[in-house]
């Protein structure tokens, strides 16, 4: 029943990622004009000769006069390969510059994911428990602000308290000795010393709204007669609650898989340019802003496949703990 | 009513709430809610500031001076000590003189006591049209000598003053809010509506695409499509192009509200009951399943509105969204990012702090509406 | 149990209710849910408390263990267990009393589920959707006794067994929701008996259930008190249930107890005039109506108006994604029945049988897959309705009518009762609006409303005012027949027969025929001329009430009645009980 479930789950997720494929593509061949323009403007401005039959032979290489389609199918059968195309701006393929950042970012993600779920389960079920208690308040406000704070702004504030009143910087995701150091054991130390700013930056808002969705939830379940059941058979307050209503408000924790971490993935996209991280937000942004479409589009593909994926192993995962679910 | 129903004797005091129709249970249901009615007032205040962001505004937002590069704020003092000891009410702020060093180039700024400008409220300043019609002159609050200039929130790099342009951002930041929300309302409850009503493989259809659009990371979308948009639009167009921009990612929320009310009520007997009576189709929807969705709907809109917001003011921070002359305060903190600048000047932050309270007074307008969106949902004592 | 030990007992109650009083402390004050209760409960015995909705009996079996929700709070009196008398005896005197001990404490805790159980009504709601049956009723044992897991399962194993769960060593392993509603509820009484009670709290047990299951559940519940001695704290409102299975009764009404005595006494010589009120009601039902019975000799039945020819209704079923044919429900097989103008009809049938998708399918709510629907009008023209569309429906849906079951959803929050009654005339557009408010007002009077309700919402009403709302509104463009879906089912007892009249006194004056869809079969019995019995979709049988309560052919419907319990003790045990095993 379970495998029979995850198999057409998983069958569900092709098209998706075929639709996502496409809706990338689209947004990086969109801008009037195309790489090469900007190019030709660039090397205009700064005095140089325009090489026409140079431009021609470029454009011809990377098809761009080519139909949409064509366009598309060409770039789609290098991704499959593994091969993202060239990177005009860097003269390097594009699959050289983005799987460390890449990686840094799923790292990031995840961590803050784990941070979420280990700051807002205890508070959730503290603020529902003890409903309009002054811990209730007192976390609700702060969610509350949380939640108003768009991230980059609690990132500028951070930085500006850092620096001002601390006289330390706390951008970056390394220290300068580690910056372009190979992988060694010293280096993921340094990382994890650095990777908590952007956790908490990235992870307050979310935590803020899971806190509010577990509360909610619980106060639901806090009531139901399944409650009233395991009590009358005289289990204690504290192993009742975390055993059924808990059991079953947390089901938005395994959904936030699904819609927290595209969420992240955004938002660490301007919290990384704050903070100019070595992930994949900056250099994406300067891509679509150079029209380096290759590299912009490998990373809006890829970011799309990571949410696509979040929200798979979400749905798996809410199956495995909600019977209810596996054989509907 | 019926002569033989006896009354339980334990019951508490009758409601006088039998004739109240379904706003008034909303209003009394929304009035209770303190933290709400809070928000409600700090809603409105921001929407009329944008509304009448030319009165408002001491000067024009967009002239610089370089004799006021990063003027710091000045506090409005309302009592004016005169040499003898008298005083007097007229308010006024302490002149700053700026100095700069000649070898850093930094600017700091000195109170002269001396130096006092006296302001005005509702006095002649710069002429301006208000909503670009009518030609008016008076300011809710300026200078007695329309010389002088003051700053209550500083100014920027260029000189300017940071309490207009944050007035003015005011206007386009909410507005944009609100227009977007309107666009996503209008394709939510289209798709939403229709899902919902019609059910079957259209409802799965739509379905299979509001879930592809949610599992899509916004803000890379949202970059990938204004950086589409040509550079060389006009602000206007530009303006509107990012609203339908924020709208296209924004509306599958309200279309899931939508669709769950729609196929929640199309099972209610009431609206079988209504079909049965003779309804048409256009009847059934507008005069009896439309009024138990609007108050829901409202609440979602309103719950929208800042995630509109802060969008905005993300895109145009990175330089994607709205770009200057616009003033948005997503514009505004633009010029924040740069960590050198907010050391030197922090009261950029200005426009962020309006941003949270924006944001957060709409959450709790938002959040008290819902909880009185069904004022006949309530849980039995 | 011989006489000698039955008068013991008499004397020396297990567990005594003493000025129980339990408060809802809500803003507009405090809210007395139960005033002042004194009850005692005997070894071996079943006492019954009965009332109707809002009584305060469900709050007062809950604030006996103290797990009242919320801001409910006990105010007040004792729950002596005086645990010496029963099969816990320890050496010496020990009574407890369980409203003196914290309701978080060790010590309270200790006695749930091992002295006191509970089993509550809404079998799918009481037990947790994701946990196991088996790890439910067996943590049950682990809590009390101090086994090991292996232990607690073969035990698990045995309660299945003994609650006659058919293949307890897998239900063991499945999820409550993959059980019938009677399944689920011997689930509950087995985590119940888990360590053996001295007293078993059952909260409405069998309401939710169809009758059939009920008399099952009733069964098992007695067999299991004659094995093991338990005292048994029954909360119904069905005083059939009641005159089945109870040794002394108490009346509740208003949060007090009114009456208690003896099952006997309380049956034969009611003294509380709302105990006679009550048991009127209830036996008033159990028989035709006078009115009825009468009317029809001055105005006998007439020919067919609303004929159902073999009218079948499949929901679902069709290709699915991979090419395999779904199959679909057949919730309406073949069904052939027939409506004589100015008699009622009953439909009886149990929860899933078809009968209120038959009765949609009738009025054309739902599309039929087949069959005919053979509507004659008042000019004598018949028509087949199936095949007409929405549109050509408009002067049918004016001559067959509708009254819900619920009188909560069916009627719109958002619209005044003016509003309501008035929408059918507005639609159809003959009226000016003074003579609609005129109709309105009319009709007000008709169904026993003062005309100020006129412009009221319907939350100021009751569910009884609220069916008379729904009845104004289906008479109201003056239609030939009625189909009354459960119309009487979500009210109490005593409402149920005033609703009845009240259909009755319309059909007098407006000419009108019934269809009444029921599960209740004293309510058809009462109300209707004839009765067709429905079983999975079809139609087992169909004739006189009277011919068919009385010599049922059928072997279903044989169980049915055989099922329904009687409001007279003397009766117990006398009806030879059919199980109806349908062959596959």
């Amino acid at each position: 029943m379970l495998l029979f479930y995850i198999g057409r789950r998983v069958l569900w997720a092709i098209p998706f990622m075929f639709a996502v494929s496409l809706i990338a593509f689209a947004l990086i061949s969109a801008p009037p004009g195309d790489y090469l323009t900007t190019f030709a403007a660039t090397l205009a401005q700064s005095g140089d000769v325009v090489d026409e039959a140079r431009l021609d032979a470029l454009r011809e290489r990377y098809g761009f006069d080519q139909p949409f389609i064509v366009q598309y199918l060409r770039w789609i059968g290098g991704v499959l390969q593994g091969d993202f195309g060239i990177s005009f701006e860097w003269q390097q393929p594009v699959g050289q510059l983005i799987w460390e950042r890449m990686a840094l970012s799923v790292t990031l993600a995840l961590a803050t994911l784990m941070f979420t779920w280990a700051v807002a389960l205890p508070i959730g079920i503290y603020s529902a428990v003890r409903k309009y208690s002054i811990g209730d308040y007192f976390f609700t406000t702060i969610g509350f602000i949380g939640l108003a704070t768009p991230n980059f702004l609690f990132a500028l504030v951070l930085m500006y308290v850092a620096v001002v009143h601390f006289g330390s910087d706390v951008s970056g995701l390394f220290s300068s000795e580690y910056q372009d150091a190979p992988w060694s054991l010293a280096k993921v130390g340094d990382l994890l010393s650095h990777i908590w700013i952007p956790v908490i930056i990235l992870g307050t808002s979310a935590t803020a709204s899971l806190v509010r969705i577990m509360r909610a939830n619980l106060l639901d379940e806090l009531y139901r007669p399944y409650v009233t059941t395991a009590r009358a058979k005289g289990l204690s307050e504290f192993r009742l609650i975390m055993k059924y209503p808990v059991r079953i408000a947390i089901n938005p924790f395994i959904s936030t898989i699904g819609w927290a971490f595209p969420q992240l993935i955004s938002g660490a996209v301007i919290t990384a340019f704050v903070l100019s991280l070595p992930t994949s937000g900056p250099l994406m942004l300067q891509a679509l802003l150079a029209q380096d479409m290759y590299l912009a589009g490998a990373f809006i593909l890829l970011l799309c496949c990571l949410s696509i994926v979040g929200m798979l192993v979400s749905d798996i995962l809410l199956a495995v703990i909600d019977p209810r679910i596996r054989f509907r | 009513m019926t002569a033989n129903t006896e009354t339980d004797p334990r019951a508490l005091e009758q409601k006088p709430e039998d004739f109240a129709s379904q706003w008034r249970l909303i209003w009394i249901a929304f009035r209770r809610h303190r933290l709400a009615m809070t928000g409600a007032i700090i809603v409105l205040m921001f929407y009329l500031v944008g509304a009448f962001a030319e009165i408002l505004a001491p000067f024009d937002p967009n002239e610089s001076s370089s004799a006021n590069i990063y003027h710091p704020p000045q506090m409005v003092r309302f009592i004016d000590h005169d040499a003898d000891g008298g005083w007097s009410f007229s308010p006024h702020v302490i002149g700053m003189t700026m100095e700069r060093d000649k070898f850093t180039l930094k600017t700091t700024y000195t109170e002269n006591p001396e130096d006092k400008i006296y302001l005005d409220f509702f006095g002649k300043g710069e002429p301006y049209k208000l909503w670009g019609l009518i030609p008016m002159e008076r300011h809710f609050l300026t200078t007695e000598n329309s010389d002088e200039r003051f700053f209550l929130l500083g100014a920027d790099r260029l000189g300017r003053d940071m309490l207009s342009r944050t007035i003015y951002g005011t206007r386009v930041s909410m507005s944009i809010g609100l227009i977007g929300v309107g666009l996503s309302l209008l394709l939510g409850l289209i798709l939403g509506g229709v899902s919902g009503y019609y059910g079957g493989k259209v409802d799965m259809f739509i379905q299979r695409i509001v879930e592809l659009v949610i599992s899509l990371p916004t803000i890379p979308i949202w970059l990938g499509l204004s950086a589409a948009l040509p550079q060389d639009w006009s602000p206007l167009a530009r303006y509107f192009a990012i609203t339908i921009i924020l709208s296209l990612v924004a509306w599958t929320e309200l279309a899931r509200v939508v669709r769950g009310r729609f196929l929640a009520l199309r099972t209610e007997d009431f609206v079988t009951a209504a079909r049965l009576d003779g309804c048409k189709r256009g009847r059934v929807i507008f005069r009896h399943m439309m009024p138990s969705m609007v108050s829901h709907i409202i609440a979602s809109v309103t719950l929208a509105i800042p995630v509109m917001i802060i969008a905005e003011t993300s895109l145009s921070f990175l330089g994607l969204g709205l770009t200057p002359p616009i003033i948005s305060w997503g514009v505004l903190l633009k010029e924040a990012q740069n960590i050198r600048s907010i050391a030197q000047a922090p009261w950029l932050f200005a426009p962020g702090g309006a941003v949270c309270l924006a944001v957060l007074a709409l959450n709790f307008l938002g959040d008290g509406l819902r909880d009185a969106a069904d004022p006949y949902v309530q849980d039995s004592h | 149990m011989d006489g000698e030990t039955m008068t013991s007992e008499w004397n020396t109650p297990v567990l005594e209710l003493k000025n129980l009083t339990t408060e809802f402390v809500t803003k507009r004050g405090a809210f007395r849910a139960v005033d002042d209760v004194s009850l005692e409960l005997h070894a071996g015995k079943t006492l019954c408390v009965v009332g109707e909705s809002g009584s305060g009996k469900s709050v007062m079996s809950r604030s006996i263990l103290q797990i009242v929700d919320p801001p409910g709070r006990v105010a007040g009196g004792q729950a002596l267990l005086h645990r010496h008398r029963t099969a816990r005896a320890g050496a010496g005197e020990e009574t407890v009393d369980l409203l003196k001990l914290n309701p978080k404490s060790r010590a309270i805790r200790s006695l749930r589920g091992r002295d006191v159980a509970m089993i509550f009504q809404e079998p799918m709601s009481s037990l947790s959707p994701v946990h196991r049956i088996g790890d439910q009723v067996g943590e049950a044992i682990r809590l009390h006794e101090p086994v090991s897991k292996k232990d607690a399962r073969e035990r698990t194993f045995e309660l299945l067994r003994k609650v006659e769960i058919p293949n307890p060593g897998k239900a063991i392993d499945q999820f409550p929701f993959e059980f019938s509603g009677g399944m689920r509820q011997r689930a509950m009484i087995a985590m119940a008996l888990a360590c053996n009670p001295t007293v078993l709290i059952a909260d409405e047990p069998t309401t939710a259930l169809d009758v059939t299951i009920q008399a099952e559940i009733l069964d098992l519940i007695r067999s299991i008190q004659d094995d093991s001695d338990m005292a048994v704290l029954f909360i119904t409102h069905d005083m059939g249930v009641v005159a089945e299975i109870a040794d002394e009764i108490a009346v509740m009404r208003f949060g007090k107890v009114v009456e208690t005595g003896d099952v006997y006494d309380i049956f034969e010589r009611p003294q509380h005039y709302y105990t006679q009120r009550l048991l009127n009601s209830v036996r008033e039902l159990d028989h035709p109506s006078e009115r009825r019975l009468a009317m029809r000799k001055e105005r006998p039945v007439g020919a067919p108006c609303l004929v159902s020819d073999n009218v079948r209704k499949v929901f679902g079923g069709s290709k699915s994604w991979f090419g395999t044919e779904v199959e679909g429900l057949v919730a309406v097989n073949d069904a052939e029945l027939e409506l004589r103008s100015g008699e009622n009809l009953g439909i009886v049938g149990e929860s899933g049988s078809g009968k209120t998708t038959l009765g949609r399918c009738l009025q054309r709510v739902h599309d039929v897959t087949a069959g005919r629907i053979l509507y004659t009008d008042s000019s004598g023209l018949e028509r087949d309705l199936a095949p007409l569309t929405e549109n050509q429906l408009e002067q049918p849906w004016r001559d067959i009518r509708t009254v819900f079951q619920d009188p909560f959803s069916s009627l719109n929050p958002r619209m005044t009762i003016g509003q309501i009654i008035a929408e059918p005339l507005v639609v159809e557009g003959k009226l000016t609006g003074p003579q609609i408010r005129e109709r309105v007002y009319e009709l007000l009077e008709l169904v026993g409303l003062p005309v100020s309700a006129y412009m009221r919402y319907p939350h100021a009403f009751s569910g009884g005012q609220r069916q008379r709302v729904s009845i104004a509104r289906a008479i109201a463009p003056n239609p030939r027949i009625i189909i009354a879906d459960e119309a009487t089912s979500a009210l109490d007892v005593s409402l149920r027969t005033q609703i009845l009249d009240l259909l009755l006194d319309l059909q007098e004056r407006l000419d009108l025929s019934f269809i009444l869809i029921s599960h209740d079969i004293a309510v058809i019995r009462y109300f209707c001329d004839r009765i067709a019995v429905m079983y999975r979709g079809r139609i087992v049988e169909t004739g006189d009430t009277e011919t068919v309560c009385n010599t049922p052919q059928h072997e279903y419907t044989q169980s049915l009645l055989s099922a329904v319990p009687v409001a007279d003790p003397r009766a117990r045990g006398q009806k030879q009980r059919v199980r109806y095993r349908e062959a596959i």
